[in-house]
Parts: C-alpha cells; sequence; structure tokens
C-alpha cells in the first residue's frame, strides 16, 4: 500500500475497530461472569482478530508489498514469521507435551496397567524383599 | 543486593594457592605486558591505533578475528589436554591432575571457548576476508557496525578469560549452563555470571555481522553479478547469516532471563517460584542447533571453492547446491528437540523431531555427491587445501552417520549424554568446521599476506590433524557404546575404560603436534616469504574475482569494480582474455576509521563486567557511556573521505609512495 | 537542501535496519513463548485477571495506536518536503509515546507497592520482562523522537534526516505491532 494520507487513516481506523472489538468481547465476556462464550472460542477469535490487525498494520503502515524493493523486505518479513510460528508454536507443543509422562503416571495404581504382568521377574522373590517397603498394589 | 555479601575479600578474589588459577593469571599478565611493552619500545602505539583498531578495512578486522581465535584456541586445547590427561589417569585411588569442581569448569570453558570464540571468530574472520572481494564490492555494507562486531567479541573474549584472574572461578555447568544448577541458589559465585555475560556481549556483535554480511551481499554486489552468479562460498554466508539473524535473538533472550533470575530474583527457570528449568533447555537449543549449522554452512562454501579450484573443473551441480544451502537453512529450525529426547516429551513430539533431524541429512549428502561429482574427471592437484577436503569428507561422513543413529529416539535414549555423542559432535565440528576454515585459511592466505604457505609442512600438520582426530576420537565412540557417561573427572577400574582413555589421549597429543606444526608453518612461510610471493594476485590459478586482484589485496579491493556478466567469472575472463587492460578511473568514496567501534565494545565490557560484581553504578554509567557514543556518532556527518581517480590510478599501477 | 525520495545508499541502510527489526521480533517471541509458558506460575499469588485493569490498558493501547498514526503523518509531511509539519507530528507522538510510558510505569509501580513484584512468581517474572522490554524500546524511540526533532529542524528534510526519520517511524510501527500481541496475550486473554 502506497503511503497517502488515505492509507494511514483507513490503517488507522481499521485497527481502532480490530481494538475495540477485542475490548468488547473480553468485557462482556468478564461482565457475564466468563459465561457467554467458551473459553477457546473467545481465545481463538482475540488471536484472530491480533493477527487481522498486524497484518493490517503491515500494508498500511509498514507499506508491505511484493513490488519492487519491499520484495527483499517482504521476504525477510515471510522467515521471521516462519521462525516466529515454529519457535512460538513449537515450545508450546514441546512444553505441553513434557508433562505426558507426568500426567500418565500421576496415580502409581495406574502404572500398573502398562504393565505386563508376565515379563515380570518372579513375583515371589521380589514381593518378599518388597513387601514391607511398598503398599500392595 | 548485600554488596558485602558478593564481594569476597581479597584473598579470595585473587586466589594465589591454586596453582592452575596462578599460572594462567600470569600467563595473561605476562602476556600483556610483553606486547605492551613491545608497543612501547618500537613506539607504535600511535600506528596500532591508526591501523589496527579503530579500522574499517574487513580485511584487516578479518585478520584480528583469526589472531584472537587462535589464541582463544589454545586455551581451549590446554582444556582439552588437561581433560585427556584426568581421564586418562584418574582411575580407582587415583585424583587425576584436577579436582571435581575445576574439572567441571574447565570442561565448560572449553566447549564455550571453542564455539564462540574459536569457531565463530575464524568463520567471521574468513567471512570478512573473503566476501566484499568475491562479490566484487569494496567493503561491507556497515563497516563501522563491522568493527563494532569485532570488538564485542574481543569484549566477550576479555571476560571470558578474565573469570581466571579476578573471581577465581568461571560456570562449572556444562557449557550451556542448565538451570537450576546455573541458578544463584546452586551456583551462588561469579563464575556463571561471567559465562553469561562474555557470550551474550559476544553474541551481540555475532547478530550485527549477520545483519552487515546479509545486507552486504544482497545489495552490494558487482553489477552483472546475479544471485545465481554468485560464487557458492557467497550462498552458504547467506545461509548462515540468515541462521544467525534468526536465531542469535533466543540466544539473547534466554541469556538475559537466566541474567534477570541470577541478578534481579526473577524466577523463570528457578526451582521455586513458578519456575520452568525445561522452557530453559527448550529456547537454548531452538539457538544451539541452528547454531552448529551457522558454523557447518560456510565450511561446506570453502570446500566447493577449493575443490573446484584444485580439479580445475566447474563445480558439479551449481543449482543444487544453492537448493541444499537453502533447505539445510530452513530446516535446521526444525530439529532442535532431538538434543533433549529424554526430556519426557511423548513418542509424538520425539517422532515428528527425530525424522526431521533424518531429513535434514539429505541436502549434506547432496553436496558430498556434488564435491565427488566435481572431482570425477577433473585434472586434481594434491594441495594442502586438498588434503583437508580429504580429511574432511571422511570423518564428516562417519559422523554425519553417527548423527543420523541418534536421530533415532530409542537409540538416543541409550546414548544421549554418553561419550558417544561426544564423539559424534567433535567429529562434525573437528571434522567439518575446523578442517573447513583450516582449508580456506591457507587457501586465501596468499591473498591477504601476499605470500603463500609453506605447502609441506601444511601437508603434515593436516595428517597429524585427521590421524590425531581418529585416535582421539574413535576411542570415544566405542567407550559411548560401552556407558561412558560425558564428563565424568573419575572412574572405577572395573569399567575397563581406562586403556581406551589412553589412546584417546595420545590422540590429543598427535593433534597437539598438528597445532605445532602449523605454528611453524606459519613461522618458517613468514621466515621464506620472498620465496613464496604471490606475484599474480592468482597462486592456485582461481576462478572467482579476489583472484583478479593484486596480492595482498589493497585496501580499496578493486580500484573498478568488475562487470560480472557469468558464473565463475575470473576464470571465464582469463580463458577468453577479457580483463580489463584500461580501467576508466573515476574518484571514490571510502570510510574513515573510527574509535566509535573500541568504545562501544569498551562500555559493553565495563556493563557486564560491573554487572557480575554488582557494582550497579557502574552498569549505569556505561550504558549511558553507550547511549553517548550512539548519540555523538549520530551527529558525526564527515564519516567518509575521497579517493581521486588520479591517485588512485597511481596506486593502482604502482607507481604511488604508498 | 530537502530531500524527497532516498538514494541508493539510504535503501541500503533502511534495508538493514529493517533485518534488524526483524531480530527484534524473534527476540520478543521468545519472551511472549516464555510469558505464555508460564502464565499460569503464579506461586499462590493473584493471576492476570486479578491484577489488570482492562479500561486502562484499553486507553494505553488507543494511546500508542494513535501515535503510530501521528508518527505516519509526519513521514508524509517529510515527503512533501514540510519541515515544520514534521516537527509538530513528531512532537505529538512524543508526547502520546510518554503519555503511554507513564501510564505503564504508573502500572508497573501499583503492582510493586502491593508487594506483586517480579520476585514474586514466575508469572509475574516473565509479565515485568516482556512488558518491560517493550517499554525499553520505547523509551529508547522517544530519545530518538527527540533527537530527530532537534535535528530536523535545525538541518531541515536533508538526505541524512530523511533517510533516519525512516528508520525512526519503522521502528514506531513495530513497537505498535509488537503491542497489539502484548494487549491480546498479556491483558486481554489474562483476563478471561
Amino acid at each position: 500500500m502506497k503511503a497517502t494520507l488515505r492509507s494511514y487513516i483507513t490503517g488507522f481506523v481499521l485497527s481502532i475497530v480490530l481494538t475495540l472489538v477485542a475490548y468488547a468481547l473480553v468485557q462482556d465476556h468478564v461482565n457475564s461472569g466468563h459465561k457467554n462464550y467458551s473459553h477457546d472460542f473467545i481465545i481463538a477469535v482475540l488471536i484472530g482478530l491480533a493477527l487481522i490487525q498486524f497484518i493490517v498494520q503491515a500494508i498500511y503502515f509498514l507499506h508491505l508489498k511484493k513490488k519492487g524493493d519491499a520484495r527483499w523486505n517482504l521476504l525477510a518479513f515471510l522467515f521471521m514469521s516462519g521462525v516466529v510460528i515454529v519457535v512460538v508454536i513449537g515450545s508450546l507443543w514441546i512444553m505441553a507435551n513434557l508433562d505426558y509422562h507426568h500426567d500418565q503416571t500421576k496415580d502409581p495404581k495406574e502404572t500398573s496397567n502398562y504393565i505386563i504382568e508376565d515379563e515380570l521377574p518372579s513375583q515371589q522373590e521380589t514381593t518378599d524383599q518388597t513387601k514391607s517397603e511398598h503398599p500392595s498394589h | 543486593m548485600n554488596l558485602s555479601a558478593k564481594l569476597p575479600e581479597i584473598k579470595e578474589l585473587f586466589p594465589l594457592d591454586d596453582l592452575l588459577l596462578t599460572m594462567a593469571t600470569l600467563t595473561m599478565i605476562f602476556g600483556v605486558i610483553t606486547i605492551a611493552g613491545a608497543l612501547f619500545y618500537f613506539k607504535r602505539w600511535t600506528w596500532l591505533w591508526k591501523e589496527w583498531l579503530t579500522t574499517t578495512d574487513p580485511k584487516k578486522i578479518g585478520v584480528m578475528y583469526i589472531i584472537v581465535a587462535v589464541l582463544m584456541l589454545i586455551r581451549g586445547f590446554a582444556d582439552a589436554i588437561m581433560m585427556r590427561i584426568q581421564q586418562a589417569i584418574s582411575v580407582g585411588d587415583s585424583e587425576g591432575i584436577v579436582s571435581s569442581d575445576t574439572f567441571q569448569q574447565v570442561f565448560t570453558a572449553h566447549g564455550t571457548i571453542m564455539i564462540f570464540f574459536v569457531a565463530m571468530g575464524l568463520m567471521f574472520g574468513l567471512i570478512n576476508l573473503v566476501v566484499p572481494l568475491q562479490i566484487g564490492a569494496r567493503d561491507v555494507a556497515f563497516p563501522v557496525l563491522n568493527s563494532a562486531s569485532f570488538w564485542l567479541f574481543v569484549a566477550g573474549a576479555l571476560l571470558i578469560n578474565l573469570a581466571l584472574a579476578i573471581g577465581g572461578e568461571f560456570a562449572a555447568t556444562g557449557w550451556l549452563a542448565y538451570p537450576p544448577l546455573s541458578e544463584t541458589q546452586y551456583s551462588p559465585g561469579v563464575g556463571v555470571d561471567y559465562w553469561i555475560w562474555s557470550i551474550q556481549i559476544a553474541g551481540i556483535g555475532s547478530l550485527l555481522s549477520g545483519i552487515n554480511f546479509l545486507v552486504t551481499i544482497l545489495k552490494m554486489r558487482a553489477p552483472g553479478m546475479s544471485l545465481m552468479k554468485m560464487p557458492v562460498f557467497c550462498w552458504s554466508v547467506v545461509g548462515s547469516m540468515s541462521l544467525v539473524i534468526f536465531a542469535f535473538p533466543v540466544l539473547t533472550a534466554t541469556l538475559a532471563m537466566l541474567a534477570l533470575d541470577r541478578t534481579m530474583g526473577m524466577h523463570f527457570f528457578t526451582a521455586d517460584g513458578g519456575g520452568n528449568p525445561m522452557m530453559y533447555i527448550n529456547l537454548i537449543w531452538a539457538w544451539g542447533h541452528p547454531e552448529v549449522y551457522i558454523l557447518i554452512l560456510p565450511a561446506f562454501g570453502i570446500f566447493s571453492e577449493i575443490v573446484a579450484t584444485f580439479s580445475r573443473k566447474k563445480l558439479f551441480g551449481y543449482k543444487s547446491m544453492v537448493w541444499a544451502i537453502l533447505a539445510i537453512t530452513v530446516l535446521s529450525y526444525l530439529v532442535w528437540l532431538h538434543h533433549f529426547f529424554t526430556m519426557g516429551a511423548g513418542a509424538n513430539v520425539n517422532a515428528f523431531f527425530g525424522i526431521m533431524t533424518m531429513i535434514i541429512a539429505v541436502p549434506t549428502g547432496v553436496k558430498v555427491f556434488n564435491w565427488l561429482f566435481t572431482m570425477y574427471r577433473g585434472r586434481i592437484r594434491f594441495t594442502s587445501p586438498m588434503y583437508w577436503f580429504f580429511g574432511f569428507v571422511t570423518t564428516f561422513t562417519i559422523g554425519g552417520v553417527t548423527g543420523v543413529m541418534m536421530a533415532v529416539p530409542a537409540i538416543d535414549f541409550q546414548v544421549h549424554n554418553s561419550l558417544f555423542l561426544v564423539a559424534h559432535f567433535h567429529n562434525m565440528i573437528i571434522g567439518g568446521v575446523v578442517f573447513g576454515y583450516f582449508a580456506g585459511l591457507t587457501y586465501w592466505f596468499p591473498k591477504i599476506f601476499g605470500f603463500t604457505l609453506n605447502e609441506k609442512l601444511g601437508k603434515y600438520a593436516a595428517w597429524c590433524w585427521i590421524i590425531g582426530f581418529l585416535v582421539a576420537f574413535i576411542p570415544l565412540y566405542i567407550l559411548g557404546i560401552m556407558g561412558a557417561t560425558r564428563r565424568l573427572d573419575h572412574y572405577d577400574p572395573s569399567m575397563g575404560w581406562q586403556g581406551l582413555f589412553i589412546v584417546a589421549g595420545l590422540g590429543a597429543c598427535i593433534i597437539g603436534l598438528g597445532v605445532m606444526l602449523q605454528v611453524l608453518q606459519f613461522v618458517v612461510s613468514f621466515r621464506d616469504k620472498r620465496n613464496n610471493l604471490d606475484k599474480t594476485g592468482d597462486p592456485w590459478d582461481g576462478r572467482t574475482l579476489e583472484w583478479s586482484t593484486k596480492s595482498p589485496a589493497p585496501f580499496y579491493n578493486f580500484a573498478v569494480i568488475p562487470k560480472v556478466t557469468r558464473r565463475d567469472e575470473f576464470w571465464e575472463m582469463k580463458r577468453d582474455g577479457t580483463a580489463d587492460k584500461n580501467p576508466a578511473y573515476k574518484d571514490i568514496h571510502m570510510p574513515k576509521n573510527t574509535g566509535v567501534g573500541i568504545y562501544l565494545a569498551g562500555f559493553a565490557f565495563i556493563f557486564g563486567f560491573s554487572t557480575i560484581w554488582h557494582v550497579y553504578w557502574a552498569t549505569a554509567l556505561s550504558t549511558l557511556g553507550i547511549i553517548a557514543t550512539l548519540i555523538i556518532r549520530s551527529m558525526n556527518d564527515d564519516t567518509e573521505y575521497t579517493i581521486p581517480a588520479k591517485e588512485l590510478e597511481k596506486l593502482d599501477t604502482g607507481k604511488a609512495n604508498v | 537542501m530537502t530531500t524527497t525520495v532516498l538514494d541508493k545508499n539510504s535503501q541500503k541502510t533502511i534495508f538493514g535496519f529493517w533485518i534488524y527489526i526483524m531480530t527484534d521480533c524473534v527476540l520478543f517471541a521468545s519472551l511472549f513463548a516464555t510469558f505464555m509458558i508460564l502464565r499460569n506460575n503464579t506461586n499462590s499469588g493473584p493471576d492476570s485477571a486479578e491484577l489488570f485493569s482492562l479500561p486502562f490498558v484499553l486507553t494505553e493501547t488507543l494511546i500508542l495506536l494513535t501515535s503510530s498514526f501521528t508518527c505516519g503523518l509526519a513521514m508524509l509531511a517529510a515527503h512533501k518536503g514540510d519541515k515544520k509539519r514534521v516537527g509538530a507530528w513528531l512532537a505529538i507522538t512524543l508526547l502520546l509515546g510518554l503519555a503511554f510510558l507513564s501510564m505503564e510505569l504508573y502500572e508497573f509501580g501499583n503492582l510493586v507497592a502491593e508487594g506483586h513484584d517480579w520476585q514474586a512468581s514466575a508469572f509475574l517474572s516473565a509479565f515485568f520482562t516482556l512488558v518491560g522490554t517493550h517499554g525499553l524500546h520505547i523509551t529508547a524511540g522517544l530519545i530518538w523522537i527527540m533527537l530527530l526533532i532537534w535535528r530536523i529542524l535545525r538541518t531541515g528534510i536533508s538526505n541524512v534526516n530523511l533517510r533516519r526519520l525512516t528508520m525512526l517511524s519503522l521502528f514506531w510501527h513495530f513497537l505498535d505491532i509488537v503491542w497489539i500481541f502484548i494487549f491480546t496475550i498479556v491483558y486481554m486473554i489474562g483476563a478471561l
């Protein structure tokens, strides 16, 4: 988008609208005691609004476009966006997943679901030693 | 912060009863006094300041990078020898040569120095020397920024060495300083702080260089040199710098958060307060994996130039080489979890990253085949750079396949943090990065200094490094499979490991012999330089533009910027005799020398040092100093000077009294 | 001498500055990722819903957004060669930026006074660092604006000044874009 008064005003107005919509949504949800919308829905909408405003400002304020010298700027911008998405989403995925084993074995009783009984060493020998140390499952 | 609690007594500050620390400190003091003394005696301070310290010439900056990197190599290598000796003799009742705590600091220093100061230093050194010449430019995009990057690198190197002299301790955490061990609770001294600030400051220097060289290559190529006509080394630098630009900020942020934990009591990665140490490991490796590709890509580029030149044949598969570089660049952001397969993620996550890790081996394989196909039916000259290439192609392949093995999470669970892993990454770094940079140094030495290095000694050195590497690290692969963990300072004789550790120690000595031969090579070449003068500027019958200049290359690189119409332009020019016999000289503009780089780095050094010791008024003042330097520089409009066309003609044709 | 179009050398510098901004985005992304991971680690303390005032944040956001707009207007005036107008719009941008910063410092001050400082929990450490880093960038921008106003009023819209103004406006717009994400992720989602 070429830099003209019109482009800046358009970008400004769009950004205000997007901000107010996000705000109104959250304010409404909070006022209703967190009942009006589902948690996931609201988060998705908020992120969506943020991304739209991001693109609006990139086009109208930063003048990113496909032609001319700005071509390299756009390429750098896309590469950066890719890295940011990978680092952020990747980190969220990995860190959430690190609880994989944690949650699975919250209850010691559940581990017995994962043990294949007939591959254990002879039950007699081990239970004699361990009876006093561990509660029986 | 309780200042008196942090500031130890003078005796603890300068621990004279520790022999190792005393020796290290005395060596440094002696070195500084010798150099300063020589400068005073020969009255060369002004010369040093004007010609070297304030220079904006990337060739000189490159030479300085390499000198610092070589000095740090000596220190890193000393650490390596200490570790080999310790692991060879510290068995059963024997205590070895260093205490357990010292050993932790030794391997931490070894890794940190080798990666950040030797490898990165040699890399930026070579890039500075070669890239502007190869693209037909006079300088980099931002010469003063270039100088600042170098001096920030030096500030970092100074800090890491100062840790021994003032404070008497370094981090004892491993080269990536995982929390909670690196938090204040478990590392209360200054060691980890020295580690943080030395690499934080050097890292910012690297980041700025990344920006500088990317813009240089994209915007300052000679007219007619489209991207697909550019030498492959420059493509590899584009890939490497793209990685620097998007990976180093992650390191900056992560180190900053660790520093905030330590200095301001925050809880990012602490064991208490809700901190999550695993997030540090996640972030640091999100930087750490791209970092190793940052180091290896230019080495690949160097080999592309060398193999083509010494096979007298154009590089096979230029396009696929470029695609391989770009593929490696993109893929290296998608594999980082393979450094912590065992941290507890589920099978889905581990499988994804395992598969991505295996995929990234493919473009590298493409490059290896392309080099071999380049040699096929070429007229090969077995010069010492080619010796380094052969060492690379054999050892790097071995290391590469062990990497693909460990990409399988199930295998990695067995060998993670064993000596198998240690052997693998040394294989890649020594066989790939180090051999590549040594080859590059030998290859481009005459362009910078005007004479070639002694070939015979170079070949002996290469043999020592190749054989030494194999003798030092193949035993480590075996030990890893036998169950030996990394970073062990002592073990039981019943493990049966000692024999292999002794062999590894011998290997280190053979490498040491190689290093001595390289030093000898330099001394002998310098002594015999009149017999080895590069009179034509093209000692190897090269293919790319840097060989079209005189040797040593003049400070302005090209009197007239060449026009490029094809790949390997210089090679083609020699073949069809289209070299410019009557160049049209014009006025040229060169950047003036400036001390801005040193001042910025000086303030950064004070910032780091004062934060380490909690002298916060100095931290604040040095911050103001940085801001003031930037503002004063911005008010300076007189930053370039002109060389008139007539004077340029005199310089270029050798008629001027320079 | 008034320039209204940038020369090739300036374009190279601006491209370099753009790349620097890209690196700053990755820096913020790391801080964002950390914040998102640690947002629920409140160490038995209050979480974002209890700590942040939504109307206050909306006001801050609209002020910063307006300053981004007025910065754009300064650029337009520069391309027309109108030095006085550039100075005026930049001055307004500066005032709006100062207002934003004051509000932010006020919010920080309140939190610290109530004992909810960066040492209280991982969540608060991440909050202060993420929002504080943005605030430091704003501060640097404000100093830059002041210097540029002074320079432009003194030496006019020269080639150098136009180049610097272009870089400043890129920087300022980028800071507003980062704020969109802080507003959304820290405050809006935090209120849920």
